[in-house]
């Protein structure tokens, strides 16, 4: 660099003065192009970013709307299968509890015709008196003289009375104690018909007490069916519940299968050969993993065939008599293959023993017989056991996984396109401060031009007005700082911009200071706004638009 | 949905599976110098050769040769084996195997003359037999050779990407006076398995030996 500087002779300090000067009205008389060409840049990297941005907002909502029709369509799937569940229920109930609702009706009508006709045979019929009592009575009223045959025949009318007394006596409370004996026989029927009535009534209440459930299930549901806010808000939040729950249940079941597959990974090798290999996967881990897997597939056909989860639309259609056949058969491989990793899992109890003893043998080390050592094998064959029944659960947490991940994975998404577009908004808003500071940078360089320039006009305008000199820029910003309150309000808002003074009515403080003072300025952008660059009317904000 | 996982362990095998087609066994085989008084050290050669047995796996080679006065004989190799598929086979195997050696080693009688290059010829011919993906040449010896005068060892070796690892290259009595000597002799054999594409490594301490086989 100093070979080249002096080279052009430019090694000595009137020569290096000598360029800067001529490098400063190269730079002044190149500033409204440089200016335009750098103010150009950031409008184009501004107008690029921003598009781009908008584009990716657009995306998002595009994004969103289709999350909102996945939550609500799910939402509304998953709710139709809790109303169907509950309806299933209820008509579990009704048909349990009330199918015996004709018999016990027929019951419930013999057991009232019966106390009913006992009731009628107990009511208390006064007995009649006799027909000839009247003529007891004329007799009766006959002047007694108390002689002969009169008294004779009285007294004999007195002891028959006497006796058909007694006997009609007799007929009553005969009558009286069979009234009471159909009476005592009606007891157990009203007990009975009590104890039909209290349990007709819980049946009742069992039924009643499942409605407000329902009703609270239908209410969402139909306001899923409306698409309301509410119904998408409670639907997120649900899903997200579940995503992370079944993620969580889900990574236990991986550790589980990573357990099962050590189990049974050692003696596959006895089963495929322990030397060979698929890839760079040794046979047996493969084989391990593949049985692993099926016993996963099993599971979920089971739950399908059970009807408990529903992803395969095909086994859900199916008739009942063919799912419980499936049930059985998948059922059936899912034991099987259990009992194979028990085995597998007591067989690799063995080959560990074996290679343990040898081990031992090749080190000099003597062997050790351990009594315990049944416990570990038993542990492991229950493991192998069971584990697979375990996995086969999976397909539970499985299902409400990948139906919330439809909608967790849409919000994330939504959530990055967002941020995305947050970030080309800030570097168009960069794109353009960084242009402005540029052109600022740029007068900066060439101050000591532009103040020379300012010092010819400021003398012109002198000699032009008539020696008032013009405000310097000192004195502009303190006169736009006077703010006169209590002045009487000038024509204009703001007055005499060619001497500079600024001041500031009390409308033009209502009116959110709007007006400037610049004249030729009026109806453009406002002062804090972008004084430099002109963008497009409606591009708005660089920031936020 | 278990459409798509089969599908994936399907791509995921089949592309492993063409990118990858060398063998994963391994093959060893080692070398037994019984010259001279080297003869003393079998009982650490024995140690080696327990490692490895507890080491290799089922579908590994593995064989044992002695190096005497003329190596270059299927004669020399004591025992050699691949051992079987099945581990429980495999682990009946290397008891037998051992036996053998122990055999050897009990009846072993010191040699002449000490014919490493024979050996070694031998037992790369044995590798690359076996055709294992990984292969080693354990050399037990001092490294010291001593030919007959009418034998000849001289020819452009090949180590096929074999890794030649001396085991307890001990120093000599001329050694100590002129360590020269045991440098010269080992950066002999260096250039012999490096300039044949080997990978050549001493390991003097029996303990490093479980570094090279992992």
């Amino acid at each position: 660099m100093t070979e080249l500087l002096n080279q052009w002779g430019i090694n000595s300090l009137p020569g290096i003065l000598l360029v800067l000067t001529l490098g400063l009205l190269f730079l002044y008389a190149a500033r409204e192009p440089a200016h335009a060409a750098v103010r150009g840049l950031g409008r184009f990297f501004h107008g690029a970013f921003r598009l781009a941005s908008r584009s990716v907002m657009k995306a998002e909502q595009r994004l969103q709307e289709r999350n909102r029709q996945v939550v609500l369509s799910s939402g509304r799937e998953a709710q139709e299968r809790l109303l169907e569940r509950e309806f299933q229920r209820i008509h579990d109930m009704v048909q349990r509890d009330l199918s015996g609702y004709p018999a016990l009706n027929r019951t419930l009508s013999e057991q009232l015709t019966r106390i009913e006709e006992d009731y009628r045979q107990s009511t208390e019929v006064p007995p009649q008196p006799p027909e000839w009592l009247a003529a007891v009575e004329a007799v009766a009223r006959i002047p007694s003289s108390d002689t002969g045959a009169v008294a004779d025949i009285l007294a004999d009318i007195h002891d028959t009375l006497t006796r058909a007394q007694k006997d009609s006596m007799e007929a009553y409370r005969k009558s009286c104690r069979t009234r009471h004996g159909l009476l005592k026989r009606m007891l157990p029927y009203w007990r009975r018909l009590s104890n039909t009535m209290t349990a007709v009534e819980r049946k009742m209440t069992d039924l009643d007490a499942r409605i407000p459930a329902i009703d609270r299930q239908m209410q969402l549901y139909e306001e899923i069916l409306a698409k309301t806010d509410r119904a998408e808000r409670e639907l997120t939040s649900s899903f997200t519940t579940q995503f992370v729950v079944a993620g969580v249940v889900l990574a236990i079941a991986v550790l589980g299968g990573f357990i099962n597959f050590h189990l049974i990974a050692l003696p596959m090798s006895e089963m495929v050969g322990g030397g060979s290999y698929l890839g760079p996967l040794k046979t047996a881990d493969v084989a391990a993993l593949v049985i692993i897997l099926v016993e996963i597939a099993m599971g979920i056909f089971l739950m399908e065939s059970l009807r408990i989860t529903r992803m395969f639309p095909a086994i859900h259609a199916m008739d009942d008599q063919m799912r419980r056949r499936m049930v059985v058969v998948t059922f059936a491989i899912l034991a099987a293959l259990a009992g194979v990793e028990s085995a597998l899992a007591y067989m690799r109890d063995l080959l560990a023993a074996d290679k343990e003893a040898l081990t031992r043998s090749l080190t000099g080390g003597a062997t050790v017989e351990t009594g315990f050592r049944w416990i570990a094998s038993v542990g492991q064959m229950v493991m192998g056991f069971v584990l697979p029944f375990a996995l086969a659960c999976v397909a539970i947490p499985l299902e409400s996984f990948i139906h919330a991940s439809r909608v967790v994975l849409g919000m994330l998404a939504g959530l990055t396109l967002r941020t995305i577009a947050l970030g080309l908004r800030l570097i168009a808003s960069a794109a353009w401060q960084i242009s402005r500071f540029m052109t600022q940078l740029y007068d900066v360089a060439i101050f000591l031009p532009l103040w020379v320039e300012n010092a010819i006009r400021r003398r012109r305008a002198v000699t032009a007005q008539g020696g008032i000199a013009p405000p310097v820029l000192h004195d502009a910003v303190e006169t736009s700082l006077k703010f006169d309150l209590r002045a009487a309000a000038p024509p204009a808002d703001v007055t005499d911009a060619a001497e500079g003074e600024r001041v500031v009515t009390p409308d033009a403080i209502e009116r959110g200071g709007r007006s400037r003072g610049d004249g030729g300025r009026r109806g453009g952008k406002s002062a804090g706004d972008k004084p430099d660059l002109d963008f497009p009317p409606d591009s708005g904000s660089p920031v936020f638009p | 949905m278990i459409r798509v996982l089969l599908t994936l362990v399907v791509v995921i095998l089949g592309s492993t599976s063409c990118t990858d087609t060398r063998s994963h066994a391994r093959a060893v085989f080692v070398l037994l110098d019984i010259s001279g008084t080297y003869v003393n050290e079998i009982d650490k050669a024995r140690r080696i050769v327990d490692y490895l047995l507890a080491v290799l796996g089922p579908g590994d080679s593995l064989a044992v040769a002695r190096i005497d006065s003329a190596s270059f004989s299927e004669k020399d190799i004591v025992a050699s084996i691949t051992f079987s598929d099945r581990p429980s086979m495999a682990n009946a195997e290397k008891r037998a195997y051992r036996a053998a050696i122990d055999k050897f080693a009990q009846t072993v009688r010191q040699s002449g003359h000490t014919d490493i290059s024979g050996a070694m010829l031998q037992g790369l011919e044995y590798l690359e037999e076996t055709g294992a993906g990984t292969r080693y040449l354990f050399v037990f010896s001092d490294l010291q050779e001593d030919l007959k005068n009418d034998h000849v060892r001289q020819w452009t070796w090949n180590f096929h990407d074999t890794h030649v690892v001396a085991i307890n290259v001990t120093k000599l009595d001329s050694d100590n006076r002129d360590p020269r000597e045991y440098l010269s002799r080992v950066t002999d054999w260096r250039e012999k398995v490096e300039s044949g594409g080997g990978h050549w490594r001493v390991i003097n301490e029996l303990s490093h030996v479980e570094q090279v086989l992992r």
